[in-house]
């Protein structure tokens, strides 16, 4: 069909344009209701768990009848109590709702109570008696390497002879380096409202990034069929990946007492049980050796890349194949070998992060191009430009799949210009030669990030799109908004198609009912292909309106125009509306079902070849900071952003998500410490002790652009790019940013482990000081 | 909100909401201002943490001082009802005006597109109403400091501060300023001239108004917690889910709160929040007021108090360690009598101090500063804002014809108790002030604490992070700040 981009009327330019988010006004007024804030009916109960206080043990003993006589009391149930089955795993059915008979990680749940009010919940479920007899725990990566406790066998992805052109290379670098996890801290807690209808009808409200799932979960759980049980989600107060299966227990919970009760049932996370219970994003352990030229070039490289998995699979095979597909970056590597180990541990299970394993896997390659800047004396920018994809042959991903949109080169090259990064480089030398305490580092590092679901089959999505009598549009589709403004953005894309001002098309909850078989809000594919989705029926619906608008238009069916909340045709137009109201009377529906999907892909896991990707996004960042050589207290001075999204749908909402991700991604290679204690107890559970960044974290010079010559060159929504995960590793240059200061410090490379909090920078200040010390002090003796 | 049911005390909790005065009986005193909210129906106040430290609880409280009405941000989720008695109510429901329209705050929020999710921006509005409210014209600084106690992880900030900068830039003439003679006569309608008696399921709250009401209350209650910001007791019903029975409340206590200033001292009325103590400890000692910038959130230092943290004996509470360098004291009454203990005298052991039962804090005295004294404090944690101190150095050196006439070093975060480090100021007491005497003095420093490992840092950088305090100390005399701290570079 053919585009109208005429300019007049108010739907003119509603894609492409900075348009508020759709709940801004609610937001504000404290109106925009999220799962706990949904008025309770009458005789609604709340719910509290008991959570395992070992690592590994068995049940020997679980005495619940204390908390059953607790006052307010009206539920409590275990792995023995459920109806259907046991389990709210994503994938292989590994996830038990309730322990049964052995515990796996310290907050593990056991049961759960309802009760009258949450405190009385809350209280009930300290007093059961719980006996446990300890089995042997690996809490670790390093522990679970050692005893060889791996969810799958190691994943190898190889393409070129890594091994041998190690050994040819003129030089050498060989390392090992930790990436710590980190917690999503969305601020809405994991929260579900079950409400039993008639028989056995139960609709679950969900703050989930994954309806469906939900749906099939509780279904599941309660024995009944998918088609019992309906599960929505108006809004999440954020998610980051961290509800994409994580909400399903929650729901689960839920739907069990209310079936149990026959009473409605809240179930809320408060803060500490929701970082103890949920997932986080995987830490890892990389080990790397890389040949190289005298230029800095990567002649061979072969990484380790070794994940927390935690007590199950959830999505972790997915994750870490992630990562493998990204310790690439921007860069071509000729020789490769990356090993995978997904290791099982008794911590809790790790899921979904934004980035989904992406940004460990380009820490690995960073890394390394860092390293092997500093072996041979030269500006990391340069090592890192002159490894990009671009040039004959060198376009080929480690899976086989060729870059043929590669934007990295130019878009560094003009960050490189417009933030000045070389004369800032000599004046940041100028600094530090002159100043005892304080250094400042600088870096530039690229991003390029693999738009689609890895899992092929995830790459679909529906829409539902009504339109009414008076002119206005139901919108419904399967993805759910997480604060990512996909609501709007598929409005948008909406209101474009019929001519419609935003205010004409109406935002409604994500529905199973109403679109079902849907996939994951994630991958940063939620506007690709819901947009897609919600487009083609808007379209289906056109079609059928176009031949009704020709006869009363009196022109061809191919002169009509939907503009302006008006359809025109030749010189005669009506309102979208009257238009509307025809077809009804002449029987024309009005209602239509869309549906996508992604077109290109392919993988072969078995032998890490294909094309997995519809496209890539592309970012860059330059991050200079100020490094306090007594403490090891860093601040960011001053950031430079340019990041390509395509054609923004919405370039108010793409600024958001490129800064909000980027502050994100400082937070976890900073300031983010996950700590765990040697009885495999989080001890950083709550926001007094685990450290997101807060607002003077951000930046004060911050200069954030979206990349003006971004073009997707597939067809994707009105020819954007997904904008959800990439700019969350623009942060990577934060971290090479205080290693070069730390550098620049010791007067040597120093060893640093990610997040750099002021502890990590200084300790390692330390150890490079006294390795500098050793060979002297050898000599002395 | 139900107003509560007519059992329990007599005499209702009473507060200025929504252009009434309300009035609250039944409600257990132990129900914090958010869960009583919530549970009313207006949920447009969130819980994201309930601890203090993420706001998405932000509500507003306005008092009458000096006959205009100052709105102060709190944290609703550690605020119990009953210490709403006397003041004014503002949550994000009710800033809009009449129908509909959007308060500028608000309007700035939308204009500026900073709310992404949507769950933190209740609490950052009522944070950017409270700042909209108070005097001054706002710089990013200043706006940093009012929101650091507000969590975003959608934005990444930026279009926050934006949206206070826009909001605070014109006229600031909203419907609360043009209430505000009809908000200040409600509160004068409901000021007490004797203290609060409020029971309601079983539990007991008093806000005695004097001195004496309050010495005499703990007298017949020795087993009642005193509550003074609540930002430490009140953790212990949301977090650990106790009860505390029995509760007197010292914020409105008469004269409890003032800062007065005599020839040789300061003295902070242990009831003054912090935020109004700042103004007088910075003019004295400005390295004090940068800790106090930074300790907790506006938010918290809204209500929280000097007694409170020492009274709480927190190994890692903030002001010890920088009283204990100035050679600060406590007052202390029980009943009729008081005395004055050096605070060098008060923490015994981890979390034990030398108050009696009954006995509280009524003011901590200060020495100002006097010719020869240099004295500097340094928080070190691992994010700058909101956060608890790895560790907190403070240095009190006097030095007269370069030689060190008197040493007080005192750190938290090292010990059981905040401590002075002894043989750190042996080291240094006497000698030339010099790098050769540093040096000593910072090797007798690893001496005098074994400090422990967890969440917040190990002992090793404790260890090493004590060192290069004292270092820093020294050798930021010679340097300009701004090349001497990190968080003054580019100052
Ligand atoms: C989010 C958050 C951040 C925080 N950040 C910091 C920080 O950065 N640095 C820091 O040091 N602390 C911090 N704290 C802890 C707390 O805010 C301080 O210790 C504060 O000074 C306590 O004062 P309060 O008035 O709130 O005390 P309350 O909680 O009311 O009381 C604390 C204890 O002192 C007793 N008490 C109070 N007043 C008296 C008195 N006059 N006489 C005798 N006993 C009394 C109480 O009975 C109670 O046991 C933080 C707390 C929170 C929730
Ligand atoms: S809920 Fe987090 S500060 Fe109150
Ligand atoms: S907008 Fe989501 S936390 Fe701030």
């Amino acid at each position: 069909m053919a585009k109208r981009r005429t300019g007049n009327g108010a739907a003119a330019g509603v894609v492409h344009r900075a348009i508020a988010h759709d709940s801004a006004e609610k937001h504000v007024s404290g109106a925009a209701l999220y799962v706990d804030d949904v008025p309770e009916p009458p005789g609604t109960l709340f719910a509290a768990f008991g959570l395992s206080a070992r690592p590994h043990a068995r049940l020997t003993s679980v005495d619940l009848a204390p908390v059953r006589a607790a006052p307010g009391v009206v539920a409590v149930m275990a792995a023995a109590d459920i109806p259907g089955k046991n389990d709210c795993a994503p994938v292989f059915a590994d996830d038990p709702i309730f322990a049964d008979g052995v515990v796996e990680h310290v907050g593990q749940c056991i049961f759960a109570v309802a009760a009258a009010t949450v405190e009385q919940a809350r209280r009930a479920a300290r007093l059961a008696r719980i006996e446990y007899e300890d089995l042997p725990a690996l809490l670790t990566v390093e522990d679970a390497l050692a005893a060889n406790s791996l969810l799958e066998p190691p994943q190898v992805m190889k393409r070129g002879d890594a091994a041998r052109a190690i050994a040819r290379a003129k030089h050498r670098r060989a390392g090992r380096f930790g990436i710590g996890g980190q917690e999503h801290f969305y601020l809405e807690g994991q929260a579900a409202f079950a409400i039993p209808g008639e028989g056995r009808d139960m609709l679950v409200l969900s703050s989930t990034q994954n309806p469906t799932e939900i749906q099939h979960v509780c279904a599941a759980a309660l024995g009944i069929p998918d088609a019992a049980v309906t599960a929505e989600c108006r809004r999440m107060g954020g998610a980051f990946g961290g509800k994409e299966t994580q909400g399903a227990f929650f729901a689960a919970v839920a739907a069990l007492l209310a079936w149990k009760t026959g009473r409605p049932v809240k179930v809320r996370a408060d803060r500490d049980d929701d970082m103890e219970m949920t997932g986080k994003r995987h830490d890892f352990v990389v080990g790397y050796e890389a040949g190289f030229d005298d230029a800095g070039r990567i002649q061979g490289v072969e990484f380790m890349l070794a994940s927390r998995c935690g007590r199950s699979a959830d999505l972790s095979l997915a994750i870490n194949d992630r990562a493998m597909m990204h310790c690439d970056n921007a860069y071509y590597l000729p020789n490769v070998s990356v090993a995978s180990y997904r290791c099982k541990t008794h911590t809790v299970s790790n899921t979904a992060f934004r980035g989904f394993g992406g940004p460990q896997g380009m820490m690995a390659i960073e890394y390394v191009l860092d390293e092997i800047a500093r072996a041979l004396g030269k500006d990391p920018l340069d090592v890192r430009r002159a490894n990009l994809y671009g040039g004959r042959g060198r376009d080929v991903t480690p899976y086989h799949m060729r870059v043929d949109d590669n934007a990295a080169p130019a878009l560094m090259a003009e960050l490189a210009t417009s933030a000045d990064y070389r004369r800032r480089r000599a004046e940041i030398a100028d600094f530090n030669a002159k100043s005892p305490i304080l250094k400042r580092g600088l870096a530039l590092t690229p991003v390029k990030f693999g738009i689609s679901f890895t899992t092929t089959h995830l790459n679909q999505a529906g829409a539902l799109v009504h339109l009414y009598t008076d002119g206005s549009v139901h919108l419904n589709h399967g993805g759910t908004e997480m604060g990512q403004g996909l609501f709007t953005k598929v409005a948008q894309v909406v209101a474009d198609e019929f001519g419609a001002s935003l205010d004409r098309v109406q935002i409604t909850a994500t529905n199973t009912g109403k679109v079902p078989n849907t996939t994951p809000t994630a991958a940063s594919a939620g506007s690709d292909m819901n947009g897609m989705a919600a487009r083609n029926a808007a379209r289906t619906i056109k079609a059928r309106l176009l031949p009704v608008a020709a006869a009363e238009l009196g022109c061809a069916p191919g002169a009509v125009v939907f503009a302006g909340n008006r359809v025109r045709g030749g010189r005669r137009s009506m309102t979208l509306a009257a238009l509307a109201k025809k077809a009804f009377l002449a029987r024309v529906s009005l209602s239509a079902a869309g549906y996508y999907r992604t077109p290109k892909i392919h993988f072969d896991r078995a032998r890490w070849r294909g094309r997995p990707f519809y496209y890539f996004a592309y970012g860059a960042a330059a991050s200079e900071i100020v490094l306090d050589t007594l403490t090891g207290e860093h601040r960011l001075l001053r950031v430079d952003i340019l990041h390509d999204v395509g054609q923004s749908l919405n370039p108010a909402i793409d600024l958001g998500q490129i800064e909000g991700g980027f502050v994100q991604g400082a937070g976890w290679l900073t300031s983010e410490e996950l700590v765990w204690d040697a009885k495999g107890r989080l001890a950083t559970h709550a926001p007094s002790t685990y450290k997101i960044p807060a607002a003077s974290d951000c930046p004060a010079d911050f200069r954030v652009s979206i990349w003006r010559k971004g073009r997707n060159r597939e067809a994707a929504i009105h020819r954007s790019k997904a904008v959800g995960e990439p700019p969350l590793m623009l942060a990577i240059s934060v971290f090479h940013a205080i290693k070069d200061a730390a550098a620049s410090a010791a007067g040597r490379a120093v060893r640093l482990d990610a997040p750099a909090t002021p502890e990590r920078v200084l300790l390692a200040l330390e150890d490079a000081a006294a390795a500098a010390d050793a060979p002297k002090r050898e000599a002395a003796e | 909100m139900g107003d509560g049911d007519s059992t329990g005390s007599a005499e209702p909790i009473r507060f200025v909401h929504r252009g009434r005065v309300r009035e609250i009986r039944g409600v257990d005193p132990n129900t914090t201002v958010l869960n009583w909210l919530r549970a009313g129906g207006l949920t447009g106040t969130k819980e994201g943490c309930a601890e203090g430290d993420c706001g998405a609880c932000t509500v507003v409280v306005g008092e009458a001082a000096g006959g205009r009405l100052c709105y102060r941000a709190v944290n609703a989720c550690i605020q119990f009802v009953p210490a709403l008695d006397g003041k004014a109510l503002v949550t994000v429901e009710d800033l809009a005006g009449a129908g509909g329209a959007l308060h500028p705050v608000q309007r700035a929020m939308v204009e500026q597109h900073a709310s992404q999710c949507g769950f933190c921006t209740p609490g950052f509005v009522m944070s950017l109403f409270a700042l909209y409210r108070a005097p001054g014209k706002p710089d990013r600084a200043r706006i940093n400091d009012a929101i650091a106690g507000n969590l975003c992880r959608c934005t990444g900030y930026r279009p926050i501060v934006n949206a206070a900068l826009v909001a605070c830039a014109g006229a600031r003439n909203d419907e609360f300023l043009r209430a505000e003679a009809g908000t200040l006569a409600l509160l004068g309608s409901i000021r007490r001239e004797r203290g609060l008696v409020y029971e309601a399921a079983g539990r007991r709250f008093y806000a005695p108004v004097s001195e004496d009401e309050l010495a005499a209350a703990l007298l017949r209650e020795p087993a009642a917690r005193i509550l003074a910001g609540g930002t430490d007791l009140a953790l212990e019903v949301t977090k650990q889910h106790r009860d505390l029975d029995t509760l007197i409340h010292v914020g409105g206590v008469r004269g409890l709160a003032d800062i007065e200033e005599s020839a040789s001292h300061l003295e902070i009325g242990a009831a003054a929040p912090y935020g109004d103590a700042m103004a007088a400890i910075a003019a004295a000692y400005p390295e004090f007021a940068e800790v106090l910038r930074r300790l907790g959130s506006e938010q918290i230092r809204n209500v929280a108090t000097m007694g409170g943290n020492i009274a709480n004996a927190s190994p890692i509470g903030d002001t010890p360690p920088l009283l204990l360098a100035l050679g600060a004291s406590v007052v202390l009454r029980k009943g009729a009598a008081r005395r004055e203990l050096a605070l060098d005298d008060f923490f015994l052991a981890y979390r034990k101090t030398a108050l009696a039962p009954g006995e509280f804090i009524a003011r901590i005295r200060i020495p100002k500063p006097r010719a020869g004294l240099r004295f500097a404090a340094y928080k070190v944690s691992k994010r700058f804002d909101q956060d608890i101190s790895a560790v907190c150095g403070a240095f009190a050196v006097e030095t007269g014809g370069g030689i060190v006439r008197a040493a007080r070093v005192a750190f938290g975060g090292m010990a059981a108790t905040p401590k002075r480090a002894a043989g750190c100021e042996a080291a240094l007491t006497g000698k030339p002030w010099n790098e050769a005497t540093v040096a000593a003095a910072a090797a007798a420093l690893e001496r005098d604490f074994a400090p422990i490992s967890d969440m917040r840092a190990s002992a090793r950088y404790r260890t090493a992070v004590a060192r290069n305090l004292l270092w820093r100390f020294f050798r930021s005399e010679a340097l300009p700040p701004a090349e001497a701290h990190v968080l003054r570079y580019g100052t």
